[in-house]
């Protein structure tokens, strides 16, 4: 089983380039932009984790890259470009031949994302035979190889379960292996541990963490959760409003995050090495409507340190270092300030 | 017929404590909204106000009273005075042929029946008939459904399990033997039935209004019944008991209206598997009984003459079919309507 | 599975028993109707209406009756109808079966092939013309009262448009047997066939329909789609897969209602002696033991239709199939 297929890797081109993607919806109440105007960058075999609220846009931008949204109401702009060609512009065949070999997808709940009333090998071998053309037999054989790559106990007999047979842990171990059954040079993991109990979770993510390093496979973790990121991202980027906010490596985000809303979703995890905080620090307030966006910053109403540009501009993805990217109206120097005296000591201190 | 009721998609609970705007203000608008559901509903309408002034009908545009055999009568057509059994008539030219339609809305209109009647009129008097029974029987199927619903569902146990049992073996009946059955062995007693101080006439209106919602009670029973348990489930309710609410208390004011939406979808539905059974069984001549007419009845009197005046069957069973077709195309938007789980619409 | 399936014959058999003897009540018990009277025909004298009681056993005690009358429907089969002097009930009704099996089975068939086609085509049509109305045809089918379009079909073929090359190769009103002269059985089928059915392709139509459109919602049709597998893979290995189960419950159903006796209407309007046919009879005449039969033969195979699709319900879907 090898790396990745192309020589991408060489020339140093994003394996996926997303340039300023629009997500919009028609609905009876008005257009909903769900994502409004998104640019971020996946190299081969790094892992890239999107964070944010629900609402925020995360998910449908990915699904827009595997263009599984099929709302007639929906109105896409931008590019999407996967080793260099742009995925917006394929016909149905040219994208499903991407789907499931260049690009895998894992959804949520594991519980609903499987058949019902299929054993999970033949789930598994059909998207095997969809893309090679091998027997029956030796999609089957290698279904059951998957499950055990996957960790799933006595895989030659489980393979002929039903997925309601299996605990929903096992069941996304099961969706994983069918994902990366055709060796995907991405892997895309929308919240693939929300679902589950938190000592699964760890479970999950060390999986993902071994495919990835023994596979060399890209991965895009779409989360809620900052600590679930803490460990597996190589870079991350911060979704607000469907826009990003935040963007940088997974140092310059935890140890130099320049955003408030970044602020806001550090200092509300819960840390085991730090003395119990007197609260949990929540972002007050509600994530803002997409119907009506506000001119200035999306996050202005629930941002503590808000001045007058900020109801005036959006603010644009500024540079602060090399690729750390932040939109944000204050003064680099105000933004260092703000974190160190005021809320830094509730931050993750020293680098480990 | 029955499974049109059995698989009408029934709502979700709407409970106004989840959803910030009145559900049910929401629902209205998107009715409104609807067009083809408005037209369906006037269509309705006006089958029904225009079925309710059949004696206006009869005695100012027609000038007749359509019910006593008119078998020696004249009418006027192309300004000649006609007989209205016309000697001789028919491809055979044997016996007496009621006289065709006319076309013409003061001189039978839709011609004469076998007995000289006026069709027309008949047709208008069979809607009310048929429109009264249909729309009472649903009423009434919903009512005790809904009221054996709240029991069983609410008192759970040994009560819901005695309730749905005997609902089930209703349901086994197969729809038209049961109601057959009933009204045949009602309709030999000429003197009527009693229901303790009340009595019922035979060829009362509400011999065939009672049969056939008793019928269909089952088909309404179930998931009126299971939407009572799920709403029983639900922590409001608990909190009302624990605040110590009394069992009436309950049952009215937390769990019937979020019951009602289920019936309110099932409603046009129902009227529409109501109209369509009266018609069979007046057919089969065990529904409405003369002197009453209905569209089903008029249907039957017509098969005799179906070869020579066919429009004495065809016109009450459009009209069937008009009404059916706008209570169905209304219930399904009643129904898009209340469902919260609409899809986004595109708006115009 | 087998305790599942010894259950629901207990409760067949308690059902059966329930029915009938619901209907004996119906029938035998209510006052003002005295079965020796209608037996005996016009002025019966007092003498000739003890004879007849004593003959049918009509003075014994009710349950006795009751009793007497299931031995003879099942077991000795002798069973006599009151309104045909000496007709074996039983056997009538055996004779009688054909005619209803294959009406239905030919309407059955047209109309699961047809409402496939309708439901599938307007949920893959979604959003043309095409979509609503196909919809308002299936509405227009499920709307019009089956005895009217049966009676309309007739005006039609045998009346108006006969002596025209469209329809003058149908057959008189009535039911020719299989094994007597097939072609003719056929002829005179097809357009009873084809009445009966449009009821049921605009019901079923529909509710595939809106299951298909329901389905298509389903995580794991996200995830059939996020495989990279083809259109018509996902169509009909997955979303088909799963709306089917609806459709197939409700079509266990409906024709285990229709060959219980449920087709009478086209029967009667067509004057084929099926057992539909034979039940309004007997329940215009008040021919009792015939009443009786058909409502025994008609719930039998109501039940078992019940069981089978329940039984097939856990074979098309393993969540609840008992483990």
């Amino acid at each position: 089983m090898t790396g990745p297929r192309d020589g991408g890797a060489m020339t140093g081109e994003p394996l996926l380039d997303v340039r300023d993607l629009k997500v919009s919806f028609r609905t009876e109440d008005g257009l909903v932009k769900a994502v409004d105007g998104v640019s971020l960058t996946l190299f081969e075999g790094e892992t890239l984790g999107i964070v944010g609220e629900s609402g925020s846009g995360k998910s449908v931008t990915m699904m827009s890259v595997m263009r599984l949204i099929s709302d007639p109401n929906a109105r896409f702009e931008g590019e999407v470009l996967y080793k260099g060609h742009d995925l917006m512009t394929l016909n149905p065949d040219q994208m499903r031949s991407i789907r499931g070999t260049g690009i895998s997808m894992i959804f949520q709940d594991p519980m609903t994302s499987l058949n019902p009333v299929y054993r999970v090998g033949s789930q598994i071998a059909e998207q095997i035979r969809a893309h090679d053309h091998v027997s029956k037999q030796a999609a089957r054989d290698r279904a059951i190889e998957l499950l055990a790559a996957v960790g799933i106990p006595q895989a030659a007999e489980r393979v002929d379960n039903y997925p309601h047979e299996f605990s929903g842990g096992m069941r996304q171990r099961v969706m994983i292996a069918m994902a990366v059954s055709c060796n995907p040079d991405i892997l895309i993991a929308d919240e693939p541990t929300t679902a589950l109990d938190v000592t699964i979770q760890a479970q999950i993510l060390k999986l993902l963490r071994k495919l990835r390093n023994d596979f060399g496979t890209a991965v895009v973790l779409i989360t809620h959760d900052m600590g679930v990121v803490a460990d597996l991202a190589d870079r991350i980027a911060v979704m607000y409003a469907g826009r990003i906010v935040e963007q940088g490596t997974r140092r310059e985000v935890f140890y130099d995050a320049q955003h408030p809303y970044t602020w806001g979703l550090l200092g509300s995890i819960a840390r085991l090495d730090r003395p119990k905080p007197r609260r949990l620090a929540a972002i007050p307030g509600q994530p803002p409507s997409l119907l009506r966006l506000a001119r200035g910053c999306a996050f202005a109403d629930r941002c503590a340190h808000r001045f007058d540009l900020c109801d005036e501009q959006p603010p644009l993805l500024d540079r602060v270092g090399g690729n750390h990217l932040d939109a944000c109206h204050l003064e680099p120097k105000q933004k260092k300030e703000l974190r160190e005296t005021t809320i830094h000591p509730e931050l993750i201190g020293n680098a480990e | 017929m029955a499974t049109l009721l059995e698989q009408a998609e029934v709502g979700p609970e709407l409970t106004s404590a989840d959803l910030g705007r009145n559900p049910w203000a929401l629902a209205g608008r998107r009715l409104r909204r609807n067009r083809i559901a408005l037209a369906a509903l006037g269509l309705f309408l006006l089958i029904v106000v225009l079925s309710l002034a059949a004696p206006l009908y009869a005695r100012y545009v027609a000038h007749v009273n359509p019910f006593p055999p008119n078998l020696n009568g004249h009418t006027v057509v192309n300004g000649k005075v006609v007989a209205v059994m016309q000697q001789g008539g028919g491809t055979l030219h044997l016996g007496e042929t009621p006289i065709g339609p006319t076309w013409d809305l003061g001189h039978y209109f839709l011609g004469a029946d076998g007995v000289g009647r006026d069709v027309a009129a008949l047709v208008l008097y069979g809607g009310r008939s048929s429109l009264l029974i249909g729309v009472g029987s649903a009423v009434l199927c919903g009512l005790a459904a809904t009221v054996v619903a709240l029991i069983a569902g609410f008192f759970g146990g040994t009560v819901d399990a005695v309730l749905s049992r005997i609902m089930d073996v209703i349901w086994a009946f197969p729809v038209y033997l049961l109601a057959i059955s009933i009204s045949t062995e009602l309709l030999t007693h000429s003197n009527g039935f009693q229901f303790g101080p009340l009595h019922v006439s035979a060829s009362s209106l509400w011999t065939p209004t009672i049969i056939i919602a008793f019928i269909f009670v089952p088909y309404v029973y179930r998931p009126v019944r299971g939407q009572v348990l799920a709403v029983v489930k639900k922590e409001f309710v608990e909190a009302s008991v624990a605040q110590g609410a009394g069992n009436t208390r309950l049952i009215f004011s937390e769990i019937l209206p979020n019951v009602v939406s289920t019936v309110i979808v099932l409603l046009p539905l129902m009227v529409a598997t109501t109209i369509l059974t009266e018609s069979a069984l007046s057919f089969l001549s065990v529904g409405v009984q003369p002197p009453n007419v209905s569209w089903g009845t008029i249907i039957q009197d017509g098969t005799s003459l179906l070869y020579t005046r066919p429009w004495v069957s065809i016109a009450p069973g459009i009209m069937i079919l008009l009404t059916v077709l706008s209570l169905n195309v209304l219930g399904d938007g009643v129904r898009d309507a209340l469902d919260p789980r609409a899809k986004l619409r595109v708006e115009g | 599975m087998l305790t599942f399936i010894i259950r629901r014959v207990l409760w067949t058999v308690l059902v059966l028993f329930v029915i009938t003897v619901v209907v004996f009540i119906i029938f035998f018990k209510t006052p003002g109707v005295d079965p020796a009277r209608a037996i005996a025909g016009r002025n019966p004298s007092a003498q000739v209406l003890q004879e007849i009681r004593e003959q049918f056993g009509l003075d014994k005690p009710l349950p006795v009756q009751y009793g007497l009358m299931m031995k003879s429907i099942f077991i000795s089969r002798d069973l006599v109808s009151y309104s045909n002097q000496g007709v074996k009930v039983v056997p009538e009704i055996a004779a009688a079966t054909p005619a209803t099996l294959s009406l239905v089975f030919g309407a059955a068939l047209i109309w699961v092939v047809m409402a496939m086609a309708v439901g599938v085509a307007a949920a893959l049509l979604r959003g043309t013309v095409f979509d609503p109305l196909l919809m308002v045809l299936a509405l227009i089918g499920v709307s019009a009262p089956v005895f009217w379009v049966g009676e309309v079909a007739n005006l039609i073929t045998q009346g108006t448009l006969h002596d025209t090359f469209l329809f003058s190769w149908v057959p008189p009103l009535g039911y020719t047997p299989l094994t007597q002269n097939p072609l003719l059985w056929f002829k005179g089928l097809v357009i009873p066939w084809i009445t009966l059915s449009i009821l049921y392709i605009g019901l079923y139509g529909r509710v595939l329909r809106a299951n298909i459109l329901e389905t298509q919602n389903e995580d794991f049709i996200r995830t059939a789609r996020a495989k990279g597998i083809s259109e018509r893979q996902v169509l009909l290995r997955h979303t088909l897969r799963t709306s089917m189960i609806t459709f197939v419950s409700l079509f266990g159903l409906d024709f285990g209602a229709l060959v219980a006796g449920g087709a009478l209407l086209t029967e009667v309007v067509f004057g084929i002696h099926g057992v539909g046919y034979l039940t309004y009879q007997a329940l215009a005449n008040l021919d009792l033991p015939t009443i009786m039969a058909t409502v025994v033969y008609g719930a039998f195979f109501i039940v078992l239709a019940n069981t089978v699709v329940d039984i097939g319900y856990a074979w098309l879907d393993p969540r609840i199939r008992p483990t």
